[in-house]
């Protein structure tokens, strides 16, 4: 019997065939690569995590990300402890929450040369193309920038994209965050410009309008609802 | 549009006289978007070529079987299952780089080189050949992505595989990096200006 | 208001052809005049809208990671996402397909203008673009991914239609180089339209 390749059945036998076929190398490749992909997106958030406090790490990030962050927890806006894993929190679809609604992370840095405590804060906004995102680590004291660490997903290249270079987010090294016990966030203005409320300001990066503009609204959306935290360090 | 011709220039053709890019004009979305810097190009070059090859081997393999109303979604689904595979890989092996090149992994199903050797060389051909023609416009493909990725990185950021390479020197005597070159508008005029210079050079290619 | 503005941010400012330049291979053989170049353009529109909102609802109900939990508390840590491209590919094919044999049962007249096109469009790399945009941004509801698909699309026909019209000119009465004539240009033509577009950044309604 010779097969009639225009038939029904038999392109109908052809398709289920080859959607079997492809469904299950596909879901093999997958489950497969999981665990390595996995591991690859945690280290990556690690490392960025890391990037804030000035630390690059070298070989195995895991290892280093665990000996230096000795403590991760979630608060809510009062800045009591709740429930949950602080590495697993979403900050995308939190910052879209009501400031009062959100878990909000903090991870827990001590560094090796003098033992300090530094508290990352993760935070996320949008620049022209897409999301930006970044981490600020804040000292002992509550109140000034260690370090910032700032990513994008697809910023103009040599334009907003600069915001991850440590041209950028060194700026950000010993601002305050708070004047005269009221909350300020650090603003990001065009080069020459003062901002109005007398807080304490960087650079923006010239023909990132834009991206800037994101960047500080960012700043103050995402960490806005620590300051209760920041304070009690504080005390 | 079946042409049987021997596995060497089936290998060798698309470098230059039909070149996937230049001549046939196909696969341009990515050229474009890919190659601000060379090191996704050089990965996005790897990762067609990679794709190519398998598909056209495996169309060509069940080339007598397809039935032809549903010749385009076999098609599909095959180029967008190797896809897939290089999506999951790159992800696994080469995070830094699929970051990079984002959704324009995924767009490589789209990407006109493949259908369009699939459907002329592919489906017509013996799988050994239809490989060869693979690599070889998957190569022909990397060849102008290099060379567009090149120039823009030198000139737009001055570094070459993030490595500084216009000294510092040059700066200080005021060079400054054609931040121009690193939008995408770019890319078509440095596209064009390879057209431009292959066709000087290969006069039965140019149009009226 | 926020989907009136994606939509005009979508035409204008993230236009598919001058500031992704996705859709190029059609774009650059089908602009060589203006009537098949609306008529192709007309086609993209169509299967973005159509699509867009699809795909949304696949992604959101389906293959997202936990996104299968209506069905029971034990799927909700299915992830499918892995499925997203192929799945993508083939609603577009399929779309393709469907539409056009209803366009040539229905509108012999629109199937004789259009019908050339349809074929090319599931391989038009404007709409899977349109999808994976989708799905890379997040967005949050099905009429968001139509306006933004509604957007795309007409970005794209003004951007056709536009070089279109340059081309049919330029053919004319412009004497160009024998190695740049026909795509060289076109590149270089439409990599200046690109550049003007530019100025678009940042408009907000």
């Amino acid at each position: 019997m010779t097969l009639n390749k225009q038939s029904n059945i038999y392109t109908v036998i052809y398709i289920v065939v080859m959607v079997v076929v492809v469904g299950t190398a596909l879901a093999l490749t997958a489950m497969t690569l999981k665990p390595i992909q996995s591991r690859n997106v945690s280290a990556d958030k690690m490392k960025q995590i890391l990037a804030s406090v000035h630390v690059t790490p070298e070989k195995d990030v895991i290892a280093d990300f665990n000996s230096l962050i000795v403590e991760q927890y979630i608060i809510d806006s009062n800045g009591n402890k709740v429930e949950g894993n602080a590495f697993d929190v979403d900050v995308a679809s939190q910052v879209k929450l009501d400031e009062t609604e959100r878990q909000l992370p903090v991870f827990v840095c001590q560094l090796p040369e003098d033992g300090s405590l530094k508290y990352i804060l993760p935070m996320y906004g949008a620049g022209l193309w897409g999301p930006i995102w970044g981490y600020v680590a804040v000292n002992g004291d509550g109140k000034t920038i260690y370090g910032a660490y700032f990513a994008h997903q697809g910023e103009t290249p040599g334009l907003g994209a600069e915001i991850e270079k440590p041209a950028f987010s060194d700026q950000f090294n010993g601002k305050s965050l708070f004047s005269d016990d009221r909350f300020v966030p650090v603003a990001v203005l065009k080069k020459g410009l003062k901002p109005s409320e007398g807080q304490e300001y960087v650079d923006a990066i010239s023909g990132g309008t834009i991206t800037s503009t994101g960047v500080s609204n960012m700043i103050a959306n995402s960490l806005s609802p620590y300051q209760q935290f920041l304070k009690t360090l504080n005390d | 549009m079946a042409e049987k011709i021997n596995n060497r220039s089936a290998l060798l053709n698309p470098f230059s006289k039909e070149n996937p890019v230049i001549v046939q004009i196909l696969g341009i979305c990515s050229v474009l978007a890919v190659t601000a810097k060379l090191e996704p190009a050089i990965v996005m070059g790897i990762s067609v070529t990679a794709v190519l090859a398998f598909s056209n081997v495996i169309i060509s393999l069940l080339r007598n079987t397809i039935p032809t109303n549903i010749r385009i979604i076999v098609q599909l689904v095959v180029v967008a299952g190797l896809v897939v595979i290089v999506d999951q890989l790159l992800k696994a092996f080469a995070y830094d780089a699929s970051k990079q090149l984002s959704v324009f992994i995924g767009l490589i199903i789209t990407n006109c080189i493949l259908m369009g050797r699939l459907e002329a060389f592919a489906m017509a051909n013996k799988p050994w050949p239809s490989f060869l023609d693979g690599v070889g416009n998957g190569i022909g493909y990397g060849i102008i992505l290099v060379i567009v990725g090149f120039i823009r990185e030198l000139f737009g950021s001055g570094t070459l595989l993030g490595y500084q390479v216009i000294p510092q020197a040059a700066y200080e005597a005021g060079y400054v990096n054609n931040g121009l070159m690193i939008l995408p508008p770019m890319a078509l005029i440095v596209v064009a200006c390879i057209i431009w210079v292959h066709r000087s050079g290969n006069k039965e290619l140019q149009e009226n | 208001m926020e989907n009136l503005n994606l939509f005009i941010r979508s035409i204008f400012v993230d236009n598919m052809i001058f500031a992704y330049f996705l859709g190029m291979c059609s774009f650059l053989a089908v602009s060589k005049n203006v009537k098949t170049a609306f008529g192709l353009g007309i086609a993209v529109t169509f299967m973005l809208v159509i699509t867009l909102p699809i795909n949304y609802l696949l992604e959101t109900y389906v293959l997202r990671a936990g996104a299968l939990k209506w069905l029971g508390a034990e799927f909700a840590d299915v992830d499918l996402s892995f499925l997203s491209l192929i799945m993508f590919i083939a609603v577009i094919a399929s779309m393709t397909q469907l539409v056009e044999m209803t366009v040539e049962k229905y509108s012999p007249s629109l199937y004789s203008s259009l019908g050339i096109f349809l074929p090319l469009i599931a391989v038009n790399c404007a709409i899977l673009g349109g999808s994976l945009f989708m799905q890379q941004r997040g967005f949050d509801s099905i009429l968001t991914a139509g306006c933004a698909g509604a957007g795309w699309g007409l970005g794209w026909l003004l951007a056709i239609c536009a070089i279109a019209a340059i081309r049919e000119r330029l053919a004319q009465y412009s004497n160009i180089p024998a190695p740049l004539r026909g795509t060289g240009i076109t590149f270089i033509v439409t990599a200046l339209m690109g550049i003007a577009f530019m100025s678009f950044l940042g408009i907000k309604i």
